[in-house]
């Protein structure tokens, strides 16, 4: 096999052009084989490559596929070349497996629509892009995929058009990534001002020098805020985080996510909770060398990252439709991800995009399934005990509910678990902040409890709530107004939910902490990924270092000293019991909480979401609205442009009445002017 | 002497020639500014004397005086246009124009002059008949380097002829 | 002796008034003579000038000035002549059908 990387790439797009050129003939069946086993070949061959290089990637070996030079000007390159390492292997592996799933999923779920082939040529798109951003070895080429999955969610975001609020959603999806955009661009323009580069990798073999090796060069900027304007290595990190908070949709920019939920389930499910809004935790440890020289941005980073957490989970208590709760859940974990980062522990944070991958896509799909069991109703107060309708579904959603609140032994328990460990033992913070830190992600994990409990309590526990209906007469409250009652999912909707549900409770497994008990299990993720993202425990090197290794190994990697703090097997052992007794103490209080009835009515403070919607729509949206059209229409371009143009045109014309009444048709005044031209001319030979 | 008799004999006769030009602008029947002009053309004439130019001095009373201001009487005699009808006069602001205009070139004629270095008529030399200005000079001039100017003056007073002949006849001629 | 700036002078003199005439007579005759006033002036200047520096040409000049003058007094004349007929007026400011 040639070019493995460039065929899990591809096999998407293909997939994507042949559906959108001849999909609309097709019957449902070939559309939904032709997509998923494009997916499906692009999953198999990202086992093929990983396999084929596993023991070579934990030494940090890069295995590259160089394509083509893209532009090759000056002293600016861009090829279009991948690069699989431990980092991009991970994200491949899941992405692609994940994404098969919810293909599959989908199936089912678009039954009967009419844009079916419309839909999975974008979702074959979609995956083109996003394992474009994660393969690619060099800033644009990753910025195109980023571009692309954006675009990608605009489109399926906005896949019901004829619904307007589906376009405004996509809209504002896509504005308020731009603005995001718009940071990173400037952050990797700075980034080759400073370092000349914008690949990420030494290849001396294609003569060219990585940025991430700068990176390391440097020396670390200081802990000072004005270290974030002085244009060095804090500005540039910076500036790529501002991308990273609107692609994965953190404090400020994270207003569009609750509205993306108006494209179709498995949209959410791939886009907005597996694949592209962890796009940004991506990038950012992708770049972990440039972030750990600039200890200030990385501040920025953890703070971001739990204020979202805690404020995303609070919103997320509150709101009635089951896929906005998992939509401010998906902003709450991510700023989880972002919170490891921030102080350090990117593994820990890649490590919770792969289990959140797992139990997201999950509960969405599930939503999924109990939404097209409910005949296309998401509010959760028509929905209840719903339990003996959908057995599997509801199965695969406690496997979910468990693991996302943390409970021990599953996914996200050993994830979360790491993150908040290392945010408190986090050095390098100022005072006591690392403390602080925990203590908000400790509050974020009982409320996410709190909040995943009232969503199943509603959703499958007691009797069902149904809004009176007039029409009927009087029944009991559980008599159903629907067109029958709600049922299980077809198969092809329910395999993916168990598949899934497997991998919430197995994959955390892989990356066990050591400190923990189980500390039999080697923490194999952490070591896989331990050579491609860099440590801020690292000591100052001036100059790369060079350890022991064999001469086939490429002579650079980013492993130079690192000094470890001590492991403190006592306190980890200490948090992750304070960590269990916050999981079972908020699904024990949301289940006595939301059980009863009447049912609870969250503050409207949080029900409305802050209002943060409506103050950006005034101070933002309106100002920009009314300027664009009393300045920018009515006065510049009526005025101005219009009236240079039509001006003129008046001006020629007014010349021209003007100059009229010199053809007066006297004598006398044509002698006039010929007089004052003599003049005119005799004045210019005496002043000669 | 002979200098200053000379500069009084120059300031009279300006002062003729101008205040007869000026009559034609202020009189208001034709005839009495073709009157003045003839007036004008001949203290013209003593002048072109003082200037050693007799043969042009002879030429401009022959010719201009004596032919083409006859002519002009002649014309004015027969379009004598009895005021019956009340003048016609349009972009009246023209005659407010009339005086920058002249004001202006009446200082240009300043600033020129200044420059103008201090000449006096040169001292005569060689033969008295064939000095410059004699007809013997012009005669000979006008028939050896400036023949061609003469020849097409000749023709273009055959346009003249022609041309006035056609142009004034009466339809049905 | 006589300085060559007078003549000048004089002629500058009846040139300005030969223009100003011009365009403040509306009498086409009286424009006429105006004009011949001009030419005059002129003529005044090259006799001068050609006395003061010894050259025949600029008598000469004067010599073809002259002749044209009369040949251009006589077509002139026989334009006038033939506008008048048209009209019965004199005034030049009646004859403006050329305007725009």
């Amino acid at each position: 096999m040639k070019y493995p990387l460039a065929i899990i790439i591809l096999a998407p797009l293909i997939g994507a052009a042949i559906l959108g050129l001849f999909g609309k003939r097709m019957s449902e069946r070939v559309i939904g084989w032709i997509a998923c086993s494009t997916v499906a070949v692009s999953s198999i061959l990202a086992f093929y490559s990983f396999f084929n290089h596993a023991s070579a990637l934990e030494h940090g070996d890069k295995h590259y596929e160089y394509l083509f030079t893209w532009i090759n000007v000056g002293s600016f390159r861009a090829d279009a070349s991948l690069v699989l390492d431990s980092l991009s292997a991970i994200y491949i592996l899941f992405v692609t497996f994940v994404g098969f799933w919810i293909h599959v999923f989908a199936t089912g779920y678009m039954r009967g629509d009419k844009g079916y082939w419309r839909f999975f040529a974008y979702m074959n798109l979609f995956m083109f892009s996003m394992l474009t951003l994660v393969l690619a070895d060099n800033f644009l080429l990753m910025f195109v995929g980023w571009e692309g999955v954006g675009l990608c969610s605009y489109l399926l975001i906005g896949y019901y058009f004829q619904k307007d609020f589906a376009n405004d959603a996509a809209k504002k999806a896509f504005i308020v990534n731009r603005i995001g955009d718009f940071g990173f661009a400037l952050g990797v323009m700075l980034l080759f001002t400073k370092a000349g580069t914008i690949f990420f990798f030494d290849d001396p073999g294609r003569g060219v020098h990585g940025a991430f090796d700068w990176a390391m060069a440097q020396t670390t900027d200081p802990l000072a805020l004005s270290a974030i304007f002085a244009g060095g290595i804090t500005t540039i990190a910076v500036l790529l985080f501002v991308g990273a908070i609107g692609k994965s949709a953190q404090l400020p920019l994270y207003v569009w996510l609750p509205d993306a939920m108006a494209g179709p389930t498995p949209v959410s499910a791939l886009i907005h909770a597996a694949t592209m809004v962890t796009a940004g935790v991506y990038m950012v440890s992708r770049a972990s060398s440039i972030y750990v020289h600039a200890p200030t941005a990385m501040f920025i980073v953890a703070i971001v990252g739990a204020a979202t957490a805690l404020f995303a989970a609070t919103i997320g208590l509150a709101q009635w439709d089951i896929k906005k709760v998992l939509a401010y859940s998906t902003i709450s974990q991510l700023g989880y991800m972002f919170l490891a980062c921030g102080v350090g522990a990117f593994g820990a944070g890649i490590f919770h995009v792969f289990t959140h991958a797992f139990f997201k896509a999950l509960l969405f799909l599930g939503s999924g399934s109990v939404i097209v069991g409910m005949h296309h109703e998401q509010d959760m107060r028509k929905m209840g005990g719903l339990k003996k309708y959908m057995p599997l579904t509801f199965a695969t959603m406690l496997v979910g509910w468990l693991a996302i609140s943390g409970v021990p032994l599953l996914s996200g328990f050993f994830s979360k678990d790491e993150i908040l460990y290392r945010s408190f033992v986090a050095e390098g913070l100022p005072d006591s902040w690392a403390k602080i830190l925990w203590f908000v992600g400790a509050i974020t994990a009982l409320v996410t409890a709190v909040y995943m409990t009232r969503l199943m309590v509603l959703t499958f526990w007691g009797e069902r709530f149904t809004a009176p209906e007039p029409a009927l007469e009087a029944h009991s409250t559980s008599g159903e107004h629907h067109a029958g009652p709600p049922h299980e999912s077809p198969r092809s909707m329910v395999l993916p939910l168990i598949v899934l549900a497997a991998g919430a409770v197995f994959a955390g497994y892989l990356g066990v902490p050591e400190g923990l008990p189980g500390g039999a299990l080697p923490n194999y993720f952490e070591r896989l990924l331990k050579p491609s993202i860099a440590s801020p425990h690292m000591k100052e090197a001036k100059e790369p270092v060079r350890e022991h290794r064999e001469p086939s190994v490429p002579e650079f990697s980013l492993m130079p000293e690192i000094v470890e703090p001590p492991a403190n097997h006592s306190l980890e052992l200490t948090l992750t019991g304070v960590s269990i007794t916050i999981a079972l103490a908020g699904i024990a209080i949301g289940w006595v909480w939301f059980n009863r009835k009447p049912l609870w009515e969250p503050p409207r403070l949080l029900e409305e979401k802050y209002y943060v919607d409506e103050v950006y729509d005034a101070a933002i949206v309106q100002p920009i609205k009314q300027g664009s059209i009393n300045v920018l229409w009515k006065f510049i371009d009526v005025h101005v442009i219009d009236g240079a143009v039509n001006g003129a045109g008046h001006l020629a014309s007014l010349l021209g009445t003007g100059l009229r009444y010199l053809q007066s048709g006297l004598a006398r005044s044509y002698v006039a002017v010929l007089v004052f031209g003599a003049l005119l001319l005799i004045a210019y030979f005496v002043i000669r | 002497m002979t200098g200053e008799l000379e500069k009084i004999l120059f300031i009279v006769v300006a002062a003729i020639a101008v205040a007869s030009a000026l009559n034609i602008l202020i009189q208001r029947n034709p005839l009495y500014s073709a009157l003045s002009l003839i007036v004008t053309l001949l203290s013209l004439s003593v002048l072109y004397l003082t200037l050693r130019a007799q043969f042009i001095a002879a030429i401009q009373i022959v010719v201009y005086a004596g032919a083409i201001m006859v002519l002009f009487v002649f014309a004015i005699m027969l379009l004598n246009v009895p005021k019956t009808q009340p003048e016609v006069e349009k972009q009246k602001g023209l005659r407010l124009l009339a005086i920058p205009f002249a004001g202006v070139l009446i200082a240009e004629m300043f600033f020129v002059l200044r420059q103008i270095r201090p000449l006096t008529l040169p001292v005569l030399s060689g033969d008295p008949d064939q000095v410059v200005g004699t007809t013997w000079s012009i005669g000979t001039a006008l028939f050896s380097d400036y023949l061609l100017p003469f020849e097409v003056t000749s023709v273009l007073i055959l346009m003249a002829v022609v041309g006035a002949m056609v142009l004034a006849r009466r339809e049905g001629d | 002796m006589v300085p060559l700036s007078w003549y000048l002078a004089l002629s500058a003199l009846l040139f300005t008034i030969g223009a100003v005439g011009v365009f403040i007579k509306r009498n086409a005759i009286t424009i006429f003579l105006c004009i011949e006033l001009m030419l005059n002036a002129v003529n005044l200047t090259f006799v001068a000038l050609s006395g003061f520096f010894g050259d025949v040409g600029g008598q000469l000049f004067v010599f073809i000035v002259m002749t044209v003058a009369a040949a251009e007094a006589a077509v002139g004349l026989a334009i006038i002549i033939s506008i008048f007929r048209n009209r019965e007026s004199l005034n030049v400011d009646e004859v403006d059908a050329m305007k725009l």
